[in-house]
């Protein structure tokens, strides 16, 4: 046989390739503050989550580098230093994902990171940021197991809430807003969030309103995409509440498919990401139907002069009204900023790493979304209320709105430190404070 | 005295390279070497199999195997010495295949590569069911210790780094060995024609079932090397699109040569990468010419420059 070969001339080679691409990335320390944003650009979060957090993290970097944004945020960029985004898609598995937040750390020399909306991504991600010494901000992904499992963080924060909130917030409306509630069917997607959502919604409905049955749990793979029989099976249970936290094409298939076969017309549907599709069902949802937003987000944000000039701004570039991920997004990046300018840097001056995750701890700032405080999790976790509402579309002016709303505050649905989520629901919520 | 022969001398030297670079590179680049490395022990237990003629379309089950046996092991075990980790990975994988490779070597072409797609599957179904595993999320990997010694931080990687070329480094040997050995060459002719092998009097069956136990082995080293250094396991590991990974990435590098899937699987990662880095919202598309590129004009892999220059030079 004969004996071909070296390894040696491809290994150098590709050592050689490699070294020479990274040195640019090396020197370009330009003196702007640069964050790395991760979301989804591609496959099946993109379009409802990614996509928007992306548009609206746009928006709001270029806003903040011409110095447009309304008190208390008018100072240019962050800390009056230019703001340049390195932009990563959160596709392709929580083990690249840290491969890329290592290239982002370290290659491209961020001086911080904002991103991620899957849950198995942050979890992963956290442990290697705490190792970087990296500030970064979570701001869409829900697992109550990321401070539950990441005890004493340091540089980790999450501007998002809980996935809990969005599922305890949701049996409080339904018990609240007085419906039939003798049994509820479940229909999730088949992974963690789906799990995670209906282990929290049951318990929680059943601390709120004992007794109530389940009717059916349906279970169908995600991205499936047609929901014929789960619709059938959960039909013949004949529930009087449906709970569901579908979210992007799978919700939205899941609500044109049960519309046309009536599955909303003598119950109520509860969908804890909902909002997310405020405007594209274009009246082919049912009127009543219960949307959440998982916070008080896109259509459900107050009114405030930093929402109405988010609003307005993020309409001027995109045509359409800023989703509850383009809040989220927009919520981490003042977040960071007010951070950074509350550690007394001087003006035009980028902050160690330590000062600004220092200042972040327990901080409170003004959002999008209204005040928000880091106040959970030894001060890396925002606490903030959720809101729901019932889906209204007007014929007429071809506009949908949120009717019957209610809010409830950040004590009455967030779980205090010390308690998990599914030991605080168990408990009987000890400690809410409800109004 | 054991005698070298080029190809030896070459991996040998290639390791000795490897260790010192990884004092001088980045850390960046070094984890992602230490990905590839690893990821690359799991094309090298696809190219055995591939050498005799079965592709395996789910070498994810056992490279998954590897990694939660190392994040079990932390988890739920208390075991948190890399060897220790390793061995159990490469025990509970070498048994698994013990008894799935009796039903898998009585199938060729087609039904193998989809038999082996199915039961990665099945093990992936399995994870994302059970809660207290982390369902789709997974979970962490505790710090692991190396003979009592606990690296913190940079160290640490470094030295998972080093292991992983030391270890990759010496199962590459082993593999040159046994693909230049008679056995070795058995598998070629079990390829081209498993009756006459059997008229040789050798059994193309319990050939294919060493071959199958080996290349699980082998994979969950590798999975437990890339749990060890990315510190999270989640069943991604097991899905379809990562053994199919793997099997393109035994096909960019080509099945001649036992560097050609650490060379693959380098740049694999490095095209990958800098993909993401230029265009964001298209990188597939550009690992996807790329790859294209290369299938076209190097039908025969990556190592065919290598192997073609040679001959022509001979």
């Amino acid at each position: 046989m004969r004996r071909t070969t070296s390894r040696i001339v491809p290994t150098a080679v590709a050592l050689a390739a490699s070294l020479a691409f990274a040195a640019p990335a090396l020197a370009a320390d330009n003196g702007k503050f640069r964050i790395g944003v991760v979301t989804f650009l591609s496959g099946g979060a993109a379009g409802p989550f990614g996509v928007p957090s992306l548009n609206g993290a746009k928006v709001l970097v270029d806003a903040l580098n011409e110095g447009k944004l309304p008190a208390p945020y008018n100072l240019k960029g962050i800390n009056g230093v230019e703001i340049e985004t390195v932009i990563v898609d959160e596709n392709g598995g929580a083990t690249k994902q840290v491969e890329e937040f290592r290239n982002l750390a370290e290659r491209h020399k961020v001086d911080a990171v904002i991103g991620y909306i899957s849950s198995g991504d942050c979890l992963a991600i956290a442990p290697v940021a705490e190792e970087l010494k990296m500030p970064t901000v979570f701001f869409d992904c829900g697992t109550s197991r990321l401070f539950e499992e990441n005890k004493a963080p340091t540089y980790v924060f999450r501007t998002g809430l809980d996935a809990a909130i969005d599922n305890i917030g949701a049996a409080r409306y339904l018990v609240d807003s007085g419906r039939k509630l003798d049994s509820v069917a479940s229909i999730q997607q088949n992974y963690a969030w789906g799990h995670d959502s209906w282990a929290d919604f049951s318990a929680a409905i059943q601390q709120l309103k004992p007794g109530v049955k389940v009717a059916t749990e349906q279970l169908p793979k995600l991205f499936q995409g047609q929901y014929g029989a789960e619709i059938s099976a959960i039909s013949v249970s004949r529930p009087d509440v449906i709970h569901s936290s579908f979210w992007g094409g799978d919700m939205e298939a899941l609500v044109l498919q049960g519309a046309a076969r009536g599955l909303f017309d003598k119950r109520a549907a509860v969908l804890t990401c909902g909002e997310s599709a405020l405007d594209r069902f274009k009246g082919q949802a049912p009127n009543g139907l219960i949307l959440g937003a998982r916070g008080p987000f896109g259509a459900f944000a107050p009114q405030n002069p930093l929402s109405d000039w988010f609003r307005t701004a993020y309409r001027g570039k995109n045509e359409i009204e800023p989703t509850y991920p383009a809040f989220k997004m927009a919520q981490a990046i003042l977040g960071l900023k007010a951070a950074v300018e509350k550690t007394g840097a001087k003006p035009g001056t980028i902050p160690a790493k330590e000062a600004v995750a220092k200042s972040f701890k327990g901080l409170n700032f003004e959002s999008v979304s209204g005040t928000v405080q880091m106040a959970r999790a030894g001060g890396h976790q925002a606490l903030q209320g959720i809101a729901y509402g019932e889906y209204s579309f007007d014929a007429k002016s071809g506009k949908a709105t949120l009717a019957n709303v209610r809010h409830y505050s950040g004590e009455c649905v967030t779980p205090p430190d010390g308690t998990t989520a599914a030991a605080w629901i168990k408990a009987g919520f000890p400690g809410a404070q409800c109004k | 005295m054991l005698r070298l022969d080029k190809t030896e001398t070459w991996l040998l030297a290639a390791t000795v390279i490897l260790l010192t670079a990884g004092f001088l590179l980045p850390s960046w680049l070094t984890f992602i070497l230490t990905l590839a490395f690893a990821k690359a022990l799991v094309v090298q237990g696809v190219v055995i199999q591939m050498r005799a003629g079965l592709v395996s379309f789910g070498q994810g089950l056992f490279f998954c195997i590897g990694g939660y046996a190392v994040g079990m092991g932390g988890a739920f075990l208390d075991v948190h010495d890399v060897f220790a980790l390793i061995g159990l990975g490469v025990a509970v994988a070498v048994g698994v295949a013990a008894i799935i490779g009796l039903l898998m070597t009585r199938y060729r072409d087609i039904f193998f590569a989809m038999l082996s797609l199915a039961l990665s599957m099945i093990l992936f179904g399995v994870i994302v069911k059970n809660p207290t595993l982390g369902s789709t999320d997974g979970f962490n990997v505790h710090a692991p210790t190396l003979l009592g010694w606990a690296p913190q931080g940079q160290e640490q990687k470094l030295a998972i780094f080093v292991l992983t070329v030391l270890i990759a480094g010496g199962l590459a040997l082993a593999l040159n060995r046994y693909m230049k050995s008679g056995l070795g060459g058995v598998n070629e002719a079990i390829k081209e024609n498993e009756i006459r092998v059997e008229f040789l009097g050798l059994s193309p069956r319990w050939i294919l079932y060493a071959n199958y136990l080996f290349a699980a082995g082998i994979s969950a080293v590798g999975g437990a090397l890339t749990a060890l250094a990315t510190g999270h396991v989640d069943p991604e590991m097991a899905f379809w699109t990562t053994s199919g990974e793997f099997v393109f990435i035994a096909l960019l590098g080509g099945t001649t040569h036992v560097a050609a899937p650490f060379v693959a699987a380098v740049l694999f990662a490095l095209v990958r990468t800098y993909a993401l880095e230029l265009a964001p919202h298209s990188w597939q598309m550009i690992l996807g010419f790329v790859l294209l590129a290369i299938i076209i004009f190097l039908p025969k892999g990556l190592w065919s420059l290598v192997a073609g220059k040679r001959r022509a030079a001979a």
